[in-house]
């Protein structure tokens, strides 16, 4: 895909738009690079960077051994010197391994130093789980990082996001979470193919407004949260605004803030564990933020709190699936079962 | 290869041969088998093929005393059915059935039977090797003289936690023989490419551990080998390290076709030193006949359909037991206090309940 022409937009999916951007930025600043499983003559594990091997050489897009710890500290090493190492983990699940390089290391620089150095660096790596991929390998604990001062930590949910907010990440001064999203990889999307095209940090999107009540929502339960609109506007009459995180910290609650104080009503979605998750800390800022503004307590929907088991049954019962979110949208509207 | 003494293939008891024999003849069929039911969607997520690699297993399965215990990484159908657990446990479990050996939960890469000392499929690269250590350190603190057998792939000696768990289990004088199964790939990757000293066994100098390397697709050096390191863990409590060089002819998955890091003719030259054909080529030598070679075949195919059948005929899990066996019985008690302000539609989870229809 030779992206020649810069103007205007091009369809494509996730990991096509995440390529792009990869590319873009290493032809844009040479201190841009690659490390990661299978990054090069596998051409990654989910093929995002398929080509690039080929284009910028061996030095560039590194091959690395299944070392996490080692290879995620050596990205925060080589940022603090300026390069710019663009860290792939080939799941979330596998970054656990490298926590201590991320949480205790990455994320203490700048202020742990008094401002004296930076860590300029990327991690990307897809959440995810609807593949029977069993309990350590299916989870979205991307409140964890979120959680964490230091660090910034994006979700794109659309391959337009991907490209624009990858690029953002590449361009910033900290230490930068990209969660991409397994599910998502293959869904396609119009992207700009300006070279100066980025998303912003620290600011939500509103992909379809309504109404009648907000889902707030970030990554694959974005994706999620849009059907559910459709479907409820069909077979409903029910106006759905749908509020797009996109990035988890910083967290834009002002746009958050300002839907509900539309809507009145609103339903938190993750793709995790809800317990002491996203969608907890979403709850807990609208509870204060808003709280003039509710009309009916804050809902949330996630991952039934269970290591996600292996049996294809089971694991869609306890994923957070759309007749699960639709049900607590209804139920907040006051229309569920039972409603008069 | 470490210079070791090269067993004669006359130290087996013929009917132990053959009963080997038997034992990678069905593991073959059965990842053939399963593979194919992967492709009809009755298995899904992750499931990692063993062909090639039969001897290795086998062998190691063979030297695993009865009280021994055995850890593996998640390319493990192998270790399963040479431990003993029954195809159908499997095959139930492939397919996330109520009858399989996690009872559908862990499908498989997460494949155990703690009757047969066989403490879990893991799936996290490496993983499983501190854990492998710790069930070593419990054996010695209950004064017991079994060893522990913990399996893992080439790929996973570069973790920060071979390392560790080779230099515990060194200095606390632990019963562990860690098997690396060199399969030459982890992933796409060569060892070569993954590995500054890529004589993996070399590495357990470090820890002043004995290491040593050997032709994993010979049985008779295979089962030599893990013989005598076992022994040497039982009685002596020294941890080994064992490496088995041999080669997967699938690919990593099921999901990846495994030419993309290496060529048609590299796989075809390893079939010709096929594990299988040569413990074949023993037992004729010994006078088995080939109608009674293919009679092994046969039964193996019918073993592994009657596997299926019974897969088939087991319940899918009931889906308001999901959390079945999350917690300790007792516990739904203490979670009690928690519901108030759940998210919509937690199922009420019950740890107490039992697995259900
Ligand atoms: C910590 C961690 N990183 C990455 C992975 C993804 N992964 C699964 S298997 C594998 C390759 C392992 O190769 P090897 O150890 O040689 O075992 P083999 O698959 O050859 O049996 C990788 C990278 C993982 N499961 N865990
Ligand atoms: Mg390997």
């Amino acid at each position: 895909m030779a992206a020649t022409d810069t103007t205007g937009t091009q369809v494509m999916n996730y990991r096509e738009a995440l390529r792009l951007a990869l590319r873009e930025e290493m032809e844009r600043d040479e201190r841009v690079f690659l490390m990661g499983e299978e990054v090069g003559v596998f051409e990654g594990a989910y093929k995002v960077s398929a080509g690039l091997m080929d284009q910028f050489g061996e030095d560039r897009v590194r091959d690395t051994p299944i070392s996490e710890e080692g290879f995620v500290g050596a990205g925060v090493g080589a940022a603090m010197l300026g390069e710019r190492p663009v860290v792939e983990i080939m799941t979330l699940n596998f970054l656990l391994v490298a926590m201590d390089q991320v949480i205790n290391h990455a994320a203490k620089i700048g202020a742990m130093f008094g401002g004296e150095v930076r860590c300029p660096m990327v991690i990307r790596t897809p959440n995810g789980a609807g593949n029977q991929l069993t309990a350590q390998h299916s989870q979205s604990f991307d409140g964890w990082f979120a959680g964490t001062p230091g660090l910034k930590v994006v979700t794109p949910a659309n391959p337009a996001d991907a490209k624009g907010l990858l690029k953002a990440a590449i361009r910033d001064e900290d230490p930068v979470l990209v969660i991409e999203n397994l599910p998502i990889y293959k869904e396609k999307g119009e992207v700009p193919l300006d070279p100066d095209f980025v998303t912003p940090i620290g600011l939500a999107a509103v992909p379809r407004e309504g109404t009648d009540i907000t889902i707030v929502s970030h990554s694959f339960a974005t994706v999620r949260a849009l059907r559910v609109a459709d479907k409820l506007a069909e077979e409903r009459d029910v106006s759905v605004e749908v509020v797009d995180l996109r990035s988890l910290r910083p967290l834009d609650v002002e746009t958050i803030a300002q839907s509900v104080a539309k809507t009145n009503r609103v339903v938190c979605v993750e793709e995790g564990w809800p317990s002491y998750g996203v969608t907890a800390e979403i709850a807990a800022r609208i509870g204060k933020a808003c709280f003039d503004d509710l009309d009916a307590p804050v809902e949330r929907v996630g991952m039934a709190e269970v290591p996600l088991p292996y049996a294809k049954g089971l694991e869609l019962a306890a994923m957070p699936n759309e007749d699960r979110i639709a049900a607590a949208v209804l139920a907040t509207l006051g229309m569920g079962p039972g409603a008069a | 290869m470490a210079a070791t003494a090269t067993p004669t293939s006359s130290a087996l008891d013929p009917a132990v041969r053959r009963d080997l024999y038997e034992t990678m003849v069905l593991s073959r069929v059965f990842e053939t088998e399963a593979e194919r039911q992967y492709k009809a969607a009755r298995i899904g997520g992750y499931c990692h093929l063993s062909s090639g690699q039969e001897a290795m297993t086998v062998g190691a399965m063979h030297a695993l005393a009865e009280d021994d215990l055995l850890v593996t990484g998640y390319r493990s159908h192998g270790f399963a059915l040479a431990r003993g657990v029954s195809p159908e446990a499997v095959m139930a479990e492939l397919f996330g059935r109520v009858d399989g050996c996690a009872h559908g939960r862990g499908g498989s890469m997460h494949l155990l039977d703690p009757s047969r000392g066989y403490y879990g499929g893991w799936g996290i690269v490496a993983g499983q090797l501190p854990i492998a250590t710790g069930l070593a350190l419990a054996l010695r603190r209950q004064g017991k003289d079994q060893a522990v057998l913990c399996e893992l792939g080439d790929g996973a000696v570069n973790m920060g936690a071979w390392h560790e768990s080779l230099n515990l289990a060194a200095l606390w004088d632990l019963p562990v023989v860690f098997l690396v199964v060199n399969n030459r790939y982890g992933m796409g990757t060569a060892v070569e490419r993954a590995s500054a000293e890529p004589d993996l066994y070399k590495r357990a100098a470090a820890y002043r551990m004995h290491g040593e390397r050997v032709d994993g697709d010979d049985l008779d050096t295979m089962i030599e080998a893990a013989d005598r390191l076992l022994g040497v863990a039982r009685t002596e409590h020294r941890p080994a390290v064992l490496e088995a060089v041999t080669y997967r002819y699938r690919g990593h998955s099921v999901a990846d076709a495994g030419l993309a890091y290496r060529t048609k003719d590299e796989i075809a030259e390893h079939r010709e030193r096929d594990p299988i054909s040569l413990e074949a080529k023993k037992l004729r030598d010994a006078g088995v006949s080939q109608e009674e070679l293919e009679a092994i075949d046969t039964a193996a195919d019918d073993r592994v359909a009657a596997a299926v059948q019974a897969a088939l005929d087991s319940d899918e899990p009931s889906t308001d037991r999901l959390a079945y066996g999350m917690h300790a019985l007792g516990s739904d008690e203490q979670f009690a206090r928690m519901r108030p302000g759940s998210a919509f539609g937690e199922e009420a989870l019950t740890f107490d309940a039992g697995l259900g229809a």
